[in-house]
């Protein structure tokens, strides 16, 4: 195949940048675990009132002193609502969904993930403090756009 | 019309029609959003034209271009359409469909977005509609490849023709794709809309979906590559820079457009984050072969903007004819894409995906992609290929040159807003961006000037509609102008990127080893499957 000089100087310099931005991926992801939801869990999304842990969703902190929120989304509400949880201290979302698909974005923060009725979405993040408004931004239906709910980020005293 | 360009210009007056209705249900939708009343506002109305707006412009409108521009090409390139009554059929087929899922959608039946995602539940009619669509696609295909293999008889050894080249990797594409969108939509979705069974897997249901979701993409935008690489260097006077890199480019395509899914499902539970990573880095890969046309279109601009006398380092480009609509919308279309393809690097970045994941930045970024870079231009298209088909020249080309440029500001207006209330957190695909009141203010300037944006795009598709349906009636009659496509600097050469098969071939192998084992490894879970859901 003929390639021009600059063409090809330019066919490097491509690859040369598709390869920077990967590498800066790859080590983000395996140095400072930033990574989205990676477990694969199920759950019989029409059972979940009998379910021990997504009947009482809610905040928890584990015997080893970590805080787990467990969240249920259902058209059109998040439980618990407020959700209330320490600041600037990693906090563990378990999100599954009763009906259809929602999203669960806590605004202006990285929280952002899916509901799927069927599977647990287990994510861990840090707040700073302050109120944030939960969104959801998975179409779930004609009142999708009033799905919202609170979370309060406290810092510890 | 009649003569040898009726199935074309049939399958582009559709697309047309489609996109002129889906025009008015995007400017409904971005004044809901900015809280900006008229009369009729509501919710359902809202949903339901969201569902109308993705499914008429994403699936309608362009599939309709593509199988009409491909007809077009092959009648001018190869000479010849074999099986024509298969075509028909097809035509009077995938219309059936469309109308289908249109009374459907139209009726509030099948408020599902174009979308889909169960367990919210369509009326059959609506599965049925878009599947007759899609079959029909198929058989455009199969007609497409058997005049190609009828040209290649009499020509052996000839390397295609660049343009029919180009539309080959669509139809490859287009099949490697709708496979995953057949096994959600023939296999879980229709059965379990009909009640022959209970449940459904939405996990499941939604990566079938992606599987089809992402190289739909490719299959819009490779058709705008082919006026890209084989008109637009012969309107604007010159040649295109290089022949090879364009073959090889859309082979590229055909090999990674479709093992990239996962990166829509970022967020999504069920998947592991080293498999996301994998289509983090194949997605990556796919953009190589934009970079490498955005070099050989620029540098075959600059050859045109030097043979009509253009000097110095920019010179050539005020030589070039920006007054003619063709032009000036492909142009247009690719300045665009400079802004739309990092878009969506950052969409596919494993890491800031979270921040943008379901948000309006993803409606502005697919307004400026397919939106804009892919619909402008089909509308260039359309302006070159109505004076070829019809022997009519441009009615009210004074709209026809306006047209692209209003779009362009329009849809500056309309995307950038949006994008920037995506980043800072605003949900996509709300009736009203005040959140149940909760976030009022933070939004509102931005939607407004995204509703003076859709305003703006409206007038602009009224342009193009009143242009397109004004020659197509009442051009003046003369004498067709000729197909005319680039001739490359070098002559093309056969070389290894003629050959599909093998290509084919090593794209199946490529998606196997992408999706293959999660997709078994969820399969072999215990899995709870979903009733149906219709909350509209």
């Amino acid at each position: 195949m003929n390639v021009e000089f600059y063409e090809k100087i330019w066919m490097w310099a491509a690859t040369g940048l598709l390869a920077l931005f990967l590498g800066t991926i790859v080590i983000g992801a395996a140095s400072s675990a930033v990574h989205p939801p990676g477990k694969l869990e199920t759950v019989d999304p029409t059972k979940l009132l009998e379910h021990p842990e997504f009947s009482q969703p809610g905040v928890k902190e584990r015997a080893d002193g970590s805080v787990v929120v467990v969240v249920l989304a259902e058209t059109y509400a998040f439980t618990p609502d407020p959700i209330e949880v320490p600041a600037n201290r990693p906090v563990t979302f378990r999100l599954t969904s009763s009906d259809v698909m929602h999203g669960f974005q806590v605004v202006g923060t990285n929280a952002n993930a899916m509901a799927i009725p069927g599977y647990v979405t287990e994510f861990t993040i840090s707040f700073k403090p302050g109120e944030y408004t939960i969104g959801c931004n998975e179409y779930c239906g004609v009142m999708h756009h009033n799905m919202v709910g609170k979370l309060i980020a406290k810092e510890a005293k | 019309m009649k003569g040898r360009f009726a199935l074309a210009g049939s399958h582009i007056g559709v697309s047309i029609a489609a996109f002129a209705v889906a025009s008015f249900m995007g400017v409904l939708q971005a004044l809901s959003i900015a809280d900006i009343s008229f009369p009729r506002r509501d919710e359902s109305l809202f949903y339901v034209s969201v569902t109308a707006h993705g499914v008429l412009m994403a699936l309608v409108f362009t599939t309709y271009f593509i199988m009409g521009l491909g007809y077009a090409l092959a009648e001018v390139n190869l000479g010849r359409v074999v099986g024509k009554a298969a075509a028909w059929f097809a035509f009077v087929m995938s219309l059936a469909g469309s109308v289908m899922a249109a009374v459907s959608i139209l009726r509030g039946e099948s408020t599902v977005l174009y979308t889909f995602y169960p367990p919210l539940q369509a009326k059959p009619s609506f599965y049925i509609g878009a599947t007759l669509l899609v079959v029909a696609s198929w058989i455009w295909g199969g007609v497409m490849l058997a005049s190609y293999r009828s040209w290649r008889k009499e020509n052996p050894g000839v390397p295609a023709p660049l343009a029919i080249h180009g539309m080959i990797a669509t139809i490859l594409i287009w099949y490697l794709a709708t496979a995953g969108l057949a096994v959600e939509v023939v296999g879980m979705l229709i059965p379990w809309s009909l009640g022959w069974v209970a449940t459904i897997d939405p996990l499941v249901a939604r990566t079938f979906f992606w599987w089809f979701g992402h190289p739909l993409v490719y299959f819009w935008l490779l058709p705008a590559y082919v006026l890209w690489y084989t008109v637009l260097p012969k309107v604007a006077g010159g040649k295109l820079f290089s022949d090879s890199l364009g073959r090889m480019v859309f082979i590229l395509f055909v090999l990674l457009s479709t093992p990239v899914g996962f990166h829509h499902q970022f967020v999504d539970p069920g998947i592991s984050s080293g498999w996301k990573l994998a289509h983090t880095v194949l997605t990556y890969a796919v953009i190589y072969p934009s970079l490498v046309t955005a070099f050989t279109i620029v540098a075959s601009l600059e050859v045109a903007g030097r043979m009509r006398g253009g000097t110095g380092l920019f010179g050539w480009i005020r030589k070039l004819p920006w007054g003619d609509p063709f032009f000036a919308s492909i142009a247009l279309a690719m300045i665009a894409f400079v802004f739309g393809g990092w878009g969506g690097a950052i969409n596919a970045a494993y890491a800031m995906n979270g921040m943008i994941h379901n948000t309006a930045w993803i409606q502005g970024h697919f307004h400026v992609t397919v939106g804009t870079t892919v619909g402008l231009s089909f509308m260039g298209g359309t302006y070159w290929l109505l004076p070829r088909m019809t022997g009519r020249a441009l009615r009210f080309r004074a709209l026809a040159i306006t047209q692209p440029y209003l779009w362009i500001l329009g849809m500056a207006l309309f995307s950038t807003s949006y994008h920037i209330a995506g980043i800072r957190g605003l949900p996509r695909r709300v009736y009203s961006a005040s959140l149940n009141g909760e976030q009022g203010a933070q939004w509102h300037t931005l939607t407004v000037i995204a509703a003076v944006g859709a305003v703006v795009l409206l007038v602009s598709a009224l342009c193009y509609v009143t242009v397109a349906v004004a020659t197509w009636l009442g051009g003046k009659k003369g004498e067709a102008p000729a197909f005319e496509f680039a001739a490359s600097l070098r002559p093309p050469v056969a070389s290894m990127w003629d050959r599909y098969g093998l290509w084919t071939v090593v794209a199946i192998v490529l998606i196997l080893l992408a999706y293959g084992y999660p997709i078994v490894h969820l399969l072999m879970q215990a899995r709870y499957g979903s009733p149906p859901f219709r909350p509209f």
